[in-house]
């Protein structure tokens, strides 16, 4: 047939078609997925310098991507660990601290950046100044607000910042604080470059250094698109080894369904904070990375006020609580959180093994309300907080479990909530008499669980919801703050636990746990137990 | 002709007249300062908002003021983002090709599939063919198009994976944008990997424009059915026949193209539904259009976004009927007559 007719065309189109979906065969080629790795991340970040802000999805994006800390978190058992300081000295008082900085850590050579000098001890110290001087050119730059500096009362405790040469640098102390160098070593207390700074005041251009970031992290900028993607490419020059993959991309999902679609699809490498769990954990292809994060859900007693100022009643509730149930039904089994015994978890080193866990017996407990004088029973008002919190999924089913379990020992509860910020106000002014509430800790220092949440210092400011002040517990903690030999605190926070643990100010709950879901070809440790995500030893096949 | 195209585009100045009047308005309409929902700009200075007040002829009576927001809209300035303090202008020329590929795509599909089963439930009235595609043109005009769209990723991208449920392409792919027509883009890009990306960006486009044209594609099977069963029905084809023809012959030398020509009309009407099911599809599967910009644009009320996304948004489905409407008439002369003459 020699006419031309109208379904011609089609064929020739479907074939096209075909050719282009499946027809031409690549495998001479390498693909470029096979190396690159992608992040469904949750959200975008609001800038590219962790100084200036808390946020995780902030974090995740920089810190260990972009930059590096003069020391860090050792993965393993989370003890500091050398950075971007090949070592450090304390002396004995506890007040001068002096870093022997790396040799020949490059910064990331970009298209709008090529340093002509590694890292040196102007550096560090144009870092630290920036957030601690308020004269500093770059200090007001986006906005002058260093929140986790400022909570920690950073410019309180330097007194100065030296540079004895180039590679050595010295913090002098007000006082002694032995957190100070867990303090440094948290994702917020990164190495900018001083030779780009003043690169950008010449152009005057300062603004972009908190968002055309350069630092000495194993990946640099290339990309980003605001809610939509970050396209990183490795630092070929990384002090600590190249990465092995060749690109890395952030693609901004927030919805949880999306993600998790992404991740099925094969359109993600890893995702954060997976819904459906038991769907991936049967899936063949994927794995659950978990890790218990550093924080605490407790239910505070008012050691201030009827009938918590007695300690007996206060073990009494302990003992009626039936633990079991509240993991089995607030934390999905042991899918979210552990049982905790202490406020400390069992992945920091002042974590005391030694120390039991309060047996559930409504007998033990009814013997100690009659030696307390209290065995007809009372009422009681419990606190549920009115938010979701990673250490509290649910108070306020948490509260309704307790409420059954103390019933059977006399005790009848109402359960109050307000709004969340009213709840705190209230709480900070001492009006309840027990509350269900948690800590999450900034860094793994035990201290910041420690002095935050009993010490008598924030019992005064209202941050310990307890109220309890003891004098033999303070001085421990003093005691171990003024001493950098990690054995000797050690000792000093298992004595803390042991009176935490006689006096009961609080009944610890759970440790909830951090996720994070990947296909199998992904290997390397992604997740940490604090801070951000880290992709620098990470590889694909 | 002539008098055809200027009464066309005397149509097309008016309705676009209209619609910047119904784009300023909102200004007015939206709540908060109207230079803030003209500018964008928020958080700005005293000072700073007095200059903008200024450009805009704030102080001026209501005319002047819409002929300054005229000229600003003709010199490419749209004001800015209030959530991404990005000019609207540049907002809309980077997601509005997204759209436009992937209504050009869906309408491709939906013609491909929807003209030649409608010719073929023609070719067999009232036969069981007939009856079994007016039902199934029936059902898939009545589906949802979101449960369509979360189906189709269900059974495609998640039980099989066989197709991406997201985006436009994968992201390890660079990109430059140049036309912002994604696949424009990658023949005219230098990269290495080219074709891996032009597999990747075809496998993208599939399921969202598959999805979108499911229901203008039973709509074309009825109007070709029609136009085709009207064809058949004329005194050439009878003619034809009694000149011993056969049916197959008639069909395809005759009726197909004289059937057609009834049917280009229509998919200049069906290129608006289209758009409309292509922003819903949009945000189903993150296609990075200005539908999805949009709708975005107004959960976050932003407002200078939504004036200016509509605005383009409705002059460009307008553009489209204007050029089908040429199409038609440049096809058939009796249009042409029948558009001036009564």
């Amino acid at each position: 047939m020699t006419k031309f007719t109208p379904y011609q065309p089609l064929y020739l189109l479907c074939t096209l078609l075909l050719f282009t979906l499946f027809g031409c065969d690549l495998s001479n080629e390498v693909s470029l997925s096979e190396n690159s790795v992608i992040y469904c991340s949750e959200g975008s970040p609001e800038v590219f310098n962790p100084q200036l802000v808390t946020s995780g999805v902030t974090i995740d994006a920089t810190s260990k991507q972009l930059y590096n800390q003069l020391i860090t978190f050792s993965a393993s058992d989370n003890t500091i660990a050398p950075s971007l300081a090949k070592s450090w000295h304390v002396t004995r008082d506890n007040k001068r601290i002096t870093f022997y900085l790396r040799k020949d850590v490059h910064f990331h050579q970009t298209n709008y950046f090529t340093p002509t000098r590694p890292l040196n001890a102007d550096d560090v110290l144009f870092s630290f100044n920036r957030i601690l001087d308020s004269n500093n050119p770059f200090h007001q730059i986006s906005g002058g607000k260093y929140p986790f500096f400022q909570s920690v009362d950073f410019s309180e405790l330097i007194d100065s910042i030296e540079k004895i040469n180039d590679y050595t640098v010295r913090f002098n102390l007000k006082r002694a604080d032995s957190s100070f160098l867990a303090n440094l070593a948290t994702d917020f207390a990164i190495i900018l470059s001083k030779e780009y700074a003043e690169q950008l005041m010449k152009l005057n251009l300062p603004d972009l250094i908190d968002n055309l970031p350069i630092g000495t992290g194993p990946f640099k900028l290339k990309e980003y698109r605001t809610g939509s993607f970050i396209r990183f490419s490795p630092h070929s020059q990384y002090w600590n080894g190249a990465p092995q993959i060749n690109q890395l991309l952030f693609d901004i999902t927030p919805s949880n369904t999306g993600r998790l679609t992404k991740l099925l699809a094969g359109e993600c490498d890893v995702i954060a904070y997976p819904i459906a769990q038991e769907k991936i954990r049967n899936n063949p292809q994927l794995s659950l990375d978990q890790v218990t994060a550093f924080n605490i859900g407790y239910l505070g007693f008012n050691t201030t006020k009827f009938p918590f100022d007695n300690k007996l009643v206060r073990k009494a509730v302990a003992h009626a609580i039936n633990k079991q149930a509240i993991l089995d039904t607030v934390y999905f089994g042991d899918a979210e959180g552990v049982a905790a015994s202490t406020i400390i978890p069992p992945s920091s080193w002042a974590y005391d093994d030694k120390i039991p866990v309060i047996e559930y017996s409504v007998s033990k407990a009814k013997i100690l309300l009659e030696q307390a004088g209290l065995s007809d029973g009372f009422t009681i008002d419990l606190w549920a907080m009115p938010v979701q919190r990673a250490y509290n999924p649910d108070a306020v089913t948490m509260a309704k479990l307790i409420q059954a379990d103390l019933k059977k020992i006399g005790i009848t509860v109402n359960i109050i909530s307000f709004n969340w910020q009213e709840f705190l106000r209230r709480l900070a002014l001492g009006q309840h008499q027990s509350v269900l509430l948690g800590w999450s800790a900034d860094h793994p220092d035990p201290d910041n669980f420690f002095t935050p949440l009993l010490s008598c210092r924030s019992a005064e400011t209202g941050n310990n919801r307890t109220f309890w002040c003891n004098q033999a517990f303070d001085h421990l903690l003093q005691q171990a703050l003024a001493t950098t030999d990690v054995t000797e605190r050690k000792a000093f926070y298992h004595q803390a636990l042991q009176i935490i643990h006689k006096e009961l100010p609080l009944f610890p709950i759970a440790h909830s746990k951090r996720f994070q879901a990947r296909s199998n070809n992904i290997h390397g440790k992604l997740l940490n137990s604090f801070g951000g995500i880290d992709f620098s030893g990470v590889s694909k096949n | 002709m002539l008098i055809f195209t200027l009464r066309r585009l005397n149509l097309f100045l008016f309705t676009l007249v209209l619609l910047t009047v119904l784009s300023f308005s909102l200004s007015f309409l939206s709540p908060g300062d109207q230079i803030t929902n003209i500018s964008g700009q928020i958080n700005a200075t005293p000072e700073h908002i007095e200059l903008v007040a200024l450009q805009y002829s704030k102080h001026e009576s209501i005319l002047i003021q819409y002929w300054v927001y005229i000229k600003h809209l003709v010199n490419g300035d749209w004001g800015v983002s209030m959530h991404s303090q990005m000019p609207i202008a540049e907002e809309i020329l980077n997601h509005l090709p997204a759209t436009m590929e992937l209504s050009l795509v869906a309408l491709l599909i939906a013609m491909l599939i929807g003209i030649p089963i409608g010719f073929i439930a023609a070719a067999h009235h009232r036969k069981v063919a007939d009856n079994i595609i007016l039902s199934f043109a029936m059902i898939g005009y009545s589906i949802p198009i979101f449960w369509l769209g979360l189906l189709a990723i269900l059974i495609f991208s998640i039980q099989l994976a066989w197709l991406p449920s997201a985006g436009q392409i994968s992201l390890v792919y660079e990109i430059e944008q140049v036309t912002g027509f994604q696949f424009i883009d990658i023949l005219l890009s230098d990269n290495p990997y080219k074709w891996q990306a032009f597999q990747n960006a075809s496998a993208h486009i599939i399921l969202p424009a598959t999805v979108i044209a499911i229901a203008p594609a039973t709509i074309f099977i009825r109007l070709a059915r029609t136009a085709m069963l009207n064809v058949l029905d004329t005194h050439y084809i009878k003619a034809a026949m009694a000149k011993g023809l056969t049916r197959q012959q008639i069909i395809m030398r005759h009726a197909i193209r004289n059937s057609l020509v009834d049917v280009i009309r229509d998919v200049g009407l069906q290129f608006a539904n289209l758009v409309t099911l292509a922003m819903v599809t949009e945000v189903i599967f993150s296609w990075p259009g200005i539908g999805r910009w949009l709708i975005e644009s107004i959960y976050q009320r932003d407002y200078t976004a939504i004036q200016g996304g509509l605005l383009a948004l409705s002059s460009f489905i307008f553009i489209v009927h204007i050029l089908t409407d040429f199409i038609y008439a440049s096809l058939n002369p009796l249009a042409r007559e029948a558009k001036y003459g009564s």
